[in-house]
């Protein structure tokens, strides 16, 4: 039995290349300077969600954007790695969102899309690092969620089995579908883009990238509907204005500090003498000690 | 984050070369495909676009997982597990990214799954890889022998096992022998046809295999049972499903370690004859091994690439004396140096590769048309080049791969005689290059015809009537004194009439050949691209040395002084 699952994909500021004008002086990010990218850990989603095609037939992926019409691109690049269709939500409606008002205007269009089994998002974004946005989606559609999961074990007669990576361990669940997943970095790295599908849908457009296209653009969109991304504006989906955009984001950054990093990871160790026995073996030999 | 085809310019330019506009109307017969294929291209630019994107995956892969991976590879190298050779781990990640990606049959036909992309960018994918892993491109690479079967094989045949390859699986071509090296005419593995089933069995050993448990195998057998030379030879395709060959061992390489070398034994291994008898070794091996020789140089070129990479970054970054290594006249000396020889080893790569692209798409249209007399013509033309460009372009990448290697390692000095640095393992990995597919002496055998049939000078005059800037023309200038010395310097050679004598100054008149054509090769780079300029500056000036060099010791070497060198004189 196919699934039919929605991926939620966000494009992030490249925050892992940052340089000194990545921050505006209000404290927001400047998004020129960056790079726009996937989001990281909504490849590893991806992935997941490209996983169940294999292993169920008949099984769909359809990812799910919000943002600028360049966003399109997270669509493009779904599809090149073996997604079946996508849809942006692009509005200047929607500018300014925080994640409260993200996670309603997405589970808005989940709720026009209407027909599927699982929803998988990444943990959370790059740029925000809040983790907030799958879980709200979750609570709109009154669905169980499922975080911080590492792996599909399977999802077979109305229920799905995750294992989930914990700061101690590693947590075998089960929950019924349709439901909400998101996925951590330390899941697989999502596959690369597939030569023959990079060729099938490079030239896949919304309809405003076609309207704005240089003019030995070849519309081929009538011959192949697949090469139509489909885009809603907030006429297409039934909303509440108030919830939506910066009138429905109680979140107001304030102030922006830089932090110098001191260490990359976190450690954590019982008090026995053991542990920090290694612990100093440990320093000793990346010479950060000694 | 590393994107080895974005990150390096270069390649974008050689792709763009203006012969492609034949090449691509010649491999996409009117773009036909796109009403077949949702992903054959519309029109000209549609297909430059889809190899240069197809390129940044390669990249991509190359960048992130392929290079990382490198070095563990080398230290875990591939295993012999129930019969079966298991790959170190890293090798098995890149291939299961490399198929994912979908780039096995590359210049495949749509018909059987491939992406129907010329050899060029193809080619250029190989480079990509080898800068990454050189020891891993082999097995990548033996996606030429798909290539093989696509031009020998039966459509049966085609339709069975290039979808196969198309999908992921791997290759090898079976040709050495323990008493068959260079000497592939003693090849003794029977074939003997079994009148009952129909079938044809192999028994014999197969030495030095590359991926020797791919999934396909071509093996050059001994169909003729009483003969003892190359006439007696045919082509076998042998399945690994068959399960009846026996993985001896693997060998202990020095480098390209992750490439798992084997020795196998075939037990009445069932086999398919490919084409027709006794072709084996003088036709379809050529042919193969002039695509494979091909691909050396491609692995060359990118090991180069690594070896020059690593040199910059270590003389940049090492202080001496106060002040990077880099200022010293004696190390920018020899970076810069490296640099011309790889920009002159690239420009050879992709010239060679155009040839054999317009003449192999002139034969596989042959298969569906006849041609017209312009363009059998034509064919022939590109088949000549690509004949004589293939050696020489074997012979000298790979010499000068080493020649960058061994400068790279000298540059790191003691850190790069340590395992510390990648330098190690890309001076080991480059070793091998010279040797396999024909050593750098056979490569000379068989370009020494192009100087004497005057095929390079030929060449080399149509390059010198090659439209230029007047500020390069004083470049041309000393590549037409160059060709006049060289062809004084045949002549001396040629005219003494003796075959020992001839083959004794081969490699100093091949060389002199190469050092003008690939001087020409840049300087015409330069012409459509400013940045070649200091490199074709560097390597005309040291091939001019070089050659004089070279005509100074033939002018002084009578026939008697072959007697000084002669074993037992």
């Amino acid at each position: 039995m196919g699934l039919k699952i929605i991926v939620l994909a966000k494009q992030v500021p490249d925050t892992r290349n940052v340089g000194k004008d990545a921050m505006k002086a209000d404290g927001t990010v400047n998004r020129a300077a960056l790079a726009a990218i996937f989001n990281p850990e909504d490849l590893n989603a991806l992935e997941q969600a490209l996983r169940l095609k294999e292993k169920y037939k008949g099984t769909t992926v359809t990812l799910l954007t919000m943002g600028p019409g360049r966003a399109a691109d997270i669509i493009r690049e779904g599809l090149f790695r073996g997604a079946d269709d996508g849809y942006l939500l692009s509005d200047r409606a929607f500018a300014g969102s925080d994640t409260l008002a993200t996670s309603y205007a997405l589970s808005c269009a989940i709720k026009k899309i209407k027909d599927f089994d699982l929803i998988i998002a990444g943990r959370q974004a790059i740029d925000g690092d809040t983790a907030q946005v799958g879980p709200q989606v979750a609570e709109k559609l009154n669905l169980p969620q499922v975080t911080y999961v590492e792996d599909v074990i399977k999802a077979e007669k109305g229920k799905i089995t995750l294992k989930r990576r914990l700061e101690r361990g590693v947590e075998t669940v089960e929950a019924p579908l349709p439901s909400v997943i998101t996925v951590n970095s330390s899941a697989p790295s999502c596959r690369p883009r597939a030569a023959k599908l990079l060729m099938k849908f490079k030239h896949a457009r919304t309809m405003s990238e076609r309207q704005s296209q240089a003019e030995d653009y070849i519309d081929m969109s009538a011959d192949r509907p697949y090469l139509n991304i489909q885009e809603w504006s907030v006429n297409d989906v039934e909303t509440d204005a108030q919830w939506l955009g910066l009138t429905g984001s109680p979140t107001k950054v304030k102030t922006i500090e830089n932090v110098v990093f001191q260490a990359k990871e976190s450690k954590v160790l019982t008090a026995s003498d053991k542990e920090i026995d290694e612990l100093i073996k440990e320093l000793m030999l990346n010479h950060t000690i000694g | 984050m590393a994107n080895f085809f974005t990150d390096n310019p270069d390649l974008l330019f050689h792709l763009q070369h203006p012969l492609m506009k034949k090449i691509v109307a010649l491999k996409e017969r009117n773009f036909a495909d796109k009403d077949q294929f949702d992903y054959a291209p519309l029109d000209f630019e549609d297909a430059m676009d889809s190899y240069e994107k197809v390129l940044e995956i390669v990249g991509e892969i190359c960048g992130d997982i392929v290079a990382p991976n490198a070095e563990g590879v080398d230290a875990e190298g591939p295993k012999i597990v129930n019969n079966e050779v298991i790959y170190a781990k890293g090798t098995q990640e890149n291939l299961d990214a490399l198929v994912k990606a979908g780039l096995m049959g590359i210049t495949l036909p749509r018909k059987y799954e491939g992406l129907n992309f010329p050899i060029v960018p193809y080619i250029m994918a190989a480079d990509i890889v080898s800068r990454a892993d050189a020891g891993f491109v082999n097995i990548w690479g033996l996606q030429d022998c798909a290539e093989t079967i696509n031009e020998f094989a039966d459509d049966d045949q085609k339709s069975r096992f290039l979808p196969r390859i198309s999908n992921g699986e791997t290759a090898a071509m079976d040709l050495t022998e323990p008493d068959a090296g260079s000497d592939l005419q003693a090849v003794q593995l029977k074939a003997t046809f079994n009148e009952k089933d129909g079938k044809w069995y192999l028994n014999g050993v197969k030495r030095f295999i590359t991926n020797g448990d791919g999934h396909v195998s071509l093996v050059l057998a001994r169909s003729e049972a009483g003969t003892s030379d190359g006439r007696g030879l045919s082509m076998f395709i042998y399945d690994r499903n068959e399960k009846a060959v026996t993985i001896r061992r693997i060998e202990n390489k020095m480098g390209i370690k992750g490439s798992p070398t084997c020795e196998l034994v075939f037990k009445d291994a069932p086999a398919e004859l490919v084409g027709e008898r006794k072709m084996g070794l003088i036709k379809y091996v050529m042919a193969l091994m002039n695509g494979a020789r091909l691909g050396i140089g491609a692995q060359s070129v990118g090991l180069s690439e690594a070896a020059y990479r690593e040199a910059v970054s270590y003389a940049d970054e090492r202080k001496q004396f106060g002040k990077s290594i880099i200022e010293f006249p004696a190390v920018y000396e020899m970076v810069a140096t490296m640099k011309a020889k790889l920009d002159a080893s690239r420009t050879l790569l992709y010239e060679t590769s155009r040839y054999v692209d317009v003449y192999k798409s002139y034969m596989h249209l042959a298969e569906e048309r006849a041609l017209t007399k312009e363009e059998r013509a034509d064919m022939k033309v590109y088949q000549r080049l690509a004949d004589f460009f293939t050696p020489l372009l074997k012979g000298m990448t790979s010499e000068y791969c080493n020649q960058l290697a061994y400068d790279s390692l000298q540059i790191h000095g003691g850190s790069g005689f340590m395992k510390d640095y990648p330098i190690e393992r890309i001076y080991r990995d480059a070793r091998i290059t010279t040797i396999y597919e024909g050593t750098t002496q056979l490569q000379v055998v068989a370009a020494i015809r192009g100087v004497t049939t005057g095929a390079y000078l030929n060449r080399i005059r149509e390059f010198e009537a090659m439209p230029l800037q007047p500020e390069l023309h004083s470049f041309r200038r000393t590549l037409i004194g160059m060709t006049e010395e060289y062809e004084k310097a045949v002549k001396q050679v040629v005219d003494v009439k003796d075959n020992e004598y001839l083959d004794f100054h081969a490699r100093r008149l091949v060389e002199m050949a190469g050092h003008i054509i690939m001087g020409y090769l840049l300087l015409l780079d330069t012409e459509r691209n400013e940045t070649f300029r200091t490199s074709t500056e560097i390597y005309i000036r040291m091939g001019r040395s070089e050659n004089k060099a070279r005509a100074e010791y033939i002018s002084n070497f009578t026939i008697d002084d072959l007697g000084f060198f002669k074993p037992n004189a």
